[in-house]
């Protein structure tokens, strides 16, 4: 085994040229995924490059909304007084997540870019397309119960396992970029991608490309919003599925509604098209359940995944009539 | 191989070190110091819980190269056979713990949740998010709160009843100091 060199970046551009010129170089987080995949020789990196003390620590009220730095612990994050006022569905997320201790060493952006916690990705004796390109996917006739049941492809069925990116999907959340070119925005919608024919690319950040920043946007169906998270036990576990809803009422007409779907795919799975049967009717729960249902209709299951989807629809139906019932 | 400095336990320590080492490694297997326990090192149990910089922290996660510098207090630290902290003298007046292998972990663990509590974090069992509102320990509250550490010997009852004494103790503040 090589060496490993540790870097404690001083500033962002500096991280970035780092890692740009070097394809064996990686950014270190808070290292609760990372160091994990170093015992588990997921990732080999040769050199790490901590952004983690960068002064990106700071949650920063824009008047418009809020810019999370990239170094923001999670459990911060989560008792940050404007997310909890005006974002509760991210609050929501992040508590529903992990642990204390992991919530206190997690960042954001470490949490964003966390990888699948797939058993066979996790166990390097077992083919996986994720971990070693062309090897094949043991979870297709695997163990099926936590698979993707929307937009897996047949190189991989893996969900993303972030709460708290479903919740930043659903608020509409920006993620800023710092790459060698300069500073980009990328909707948190399209940060993560399907995994088609390249279940090892997880996101569409080029590599260098460093997340300094995420940036979120107040609206009344932000203050308004949940997130609910089903899992075999009460605490301490991943989602099977969770929903991170979002709703505005105009008397009982639905002038804004959000849903992110968690557990369900390679990415927060933003249910577009159960949001655009919702918009501008009444909500109650039937009209939730049949949005759901058609935005379903495009889920393949198996025997031990069927569940998501009824699993999906109640969870969605159950977290927005709440909403509902919280506004009026 | 990088040299790493810390204080632990009070004591500034400094050790060379792979930089593949986690804290947890660091401490048992370089510095002998053997408070935090190892259970499954993949940051399912708690067990190596540690205060870092007077956060609870899992050691099995952290990269030792990562915390130059750092402040690191153990179970060992808190407090000693004479004195024992009053978290530790909770857990020996309510049984809360048999085995002890998780209890220096679970020791760490209720002395920052308390220290988080203090400071108004709300958790996923907590109601009312508003700022305002004030954090009610409840059982509920403090289960969840502690769900990060677990008890192969099932000890939880009287972890929770060790946890219902320091707080009332504290006077509902925060228990963490001494
Ligand atoms: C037992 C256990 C239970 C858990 N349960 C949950 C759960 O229920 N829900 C949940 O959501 N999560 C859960 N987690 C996962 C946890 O949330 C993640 O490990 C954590 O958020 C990762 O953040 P980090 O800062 O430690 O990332 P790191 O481990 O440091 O990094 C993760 C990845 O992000 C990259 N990276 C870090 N920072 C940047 C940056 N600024 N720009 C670009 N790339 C970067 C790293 O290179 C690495 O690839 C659990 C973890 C454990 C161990
Ligand atoms: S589902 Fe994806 S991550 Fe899991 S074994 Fe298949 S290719 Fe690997
Ligand atoms: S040894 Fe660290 S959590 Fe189990
Ligand atoms: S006392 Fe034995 S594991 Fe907790």
């Amino acid at each position: 085994m090589k060496e490993l060199t540790y870097v404690r970046a001083t500033s962002a551009a500096e991280a970035v040229e780092a890692v740009t010129d070097d394809p064996r170089a990686q950014y270190l987080g808070g290292g609760t995924n990372l160091t994990d995949h170093l015992k588990l020789g997921i990732t080999t990196p040769e050199v790490l490059v901590d952004v983690s003390r960068l002064p990106l620590d700071t949650v920063e009220d824009t008047g418009t909304g809020l810019r999370i730095g990239a170094a923001v612990r999670n459990s911060d994050l989560a008792a940050h007084p404007v997310v909890r006022s005006d974002f509760p569905a991210l609050s929501r997320a992040l508590l529903a997540g992990a642990s204390g201790q992991i919530r206190n060493q997690a960042t954001t952006a470490g949490n964003l870019l966390q990888r699948t916690r797939c058993v066979y990705f996790q166990d390097p004796t077992t083919p996986c397309n994720k971990r070693e390109p062309g090897s094949g996917c043991s979870a297709i006739e695997g163990y099926g119960r936590y698979n993707a049941v929307l937009g897996a492809s047949e190189a991989c069925v893996a969900v993303h396992p972030s709460d708290m990116a479903v919740a930043m999907s659903a608020l509409d959340a920006q993620v800023v970029v710092l790459g060698a070119e300069g500073e980009r925005r990328i909707p948190l919608e399209d940060l993560h991608r399907l995994p088609g024919h390249h279940p090892e690319r997880d996101t569409t950040l080029a590599h260098g490309e460093l997340i300094t920043a995420v940036e979120l946007s107040r609206s009344g169906a932000a203050r308004t919003s949940t997130y609910e998270k089903a899992r075999d036990r009460a605490s301490y576990a991943f989602a099977l599925v969770s929903v991170a809803a979002a709703l505005e009422l105009d008397g009982d007409r639905v002038a804004d509604v959000r849903i992110a779907w968690g557990g369900a795919a390679h990415k927060p799975w933003r249910a577009r098209t159960a949001e655009d049967l919702l918009r501008d009717g009444p909500l109650d729960e039937q009209r939730v359940r049949d949005a759901a249902a058609e935005e379903l209709r495009a889920a393949a299951t198996g025997p031990d995944s069927d569940y998501k989807v009824a699993m999906l629809t109640g969870i969605t139906a159950r977290a927005l009539v709440r909403l509902s019932e919280a506004t009026s | 191989m990088p040299t790493l400095r810390l204080t632990v336990d009070g004591v500034a320590r400094k050790v060379e070190i792979d930089s593949r080492t986690s804290l947890l490694d660091a401490l048992r297997e370089r510095l002998e110091v053997t408070a935090p326990k190892k259970g499954c090192d993949h940051g399912q149990c708690g067990s190596c819980t540690v205060l870092l910089d007077g956060r609870r922290s899992l050691s099995c996660l952290a990269l030792a190269v990562a915390h130059e510098g750092a402040d690191v207090v153990t179970a060992s630290g808190l407090g000693s056979m004479d004195e024992p902290h009053p978290v530790q003298q909770a857990f020996l007046d309510h049984d809360g713990y048999q085995c002890g292998y998780c209890t220096p972990g679970q020791v760490c663990s209720v002395v920052g949740m308390l220290e988080e509590a203090a400071q108004g974090h709300p958790s996923h069992v907590t109601s009312d998010l508003d700022p305002e509102a004030l954090i009610d320990l409840s059982n509920d509250e403090i289960r969840e709160r502690m769900s990060g550490n677990l008890c192969r010997c099932g000890a939880y009852a009287g972890i929770l009843d060790a946890v219902r004494q320091v707080h009332a103790e504290a006077g509902n503040g925060t228990g963490g100091a001494r």
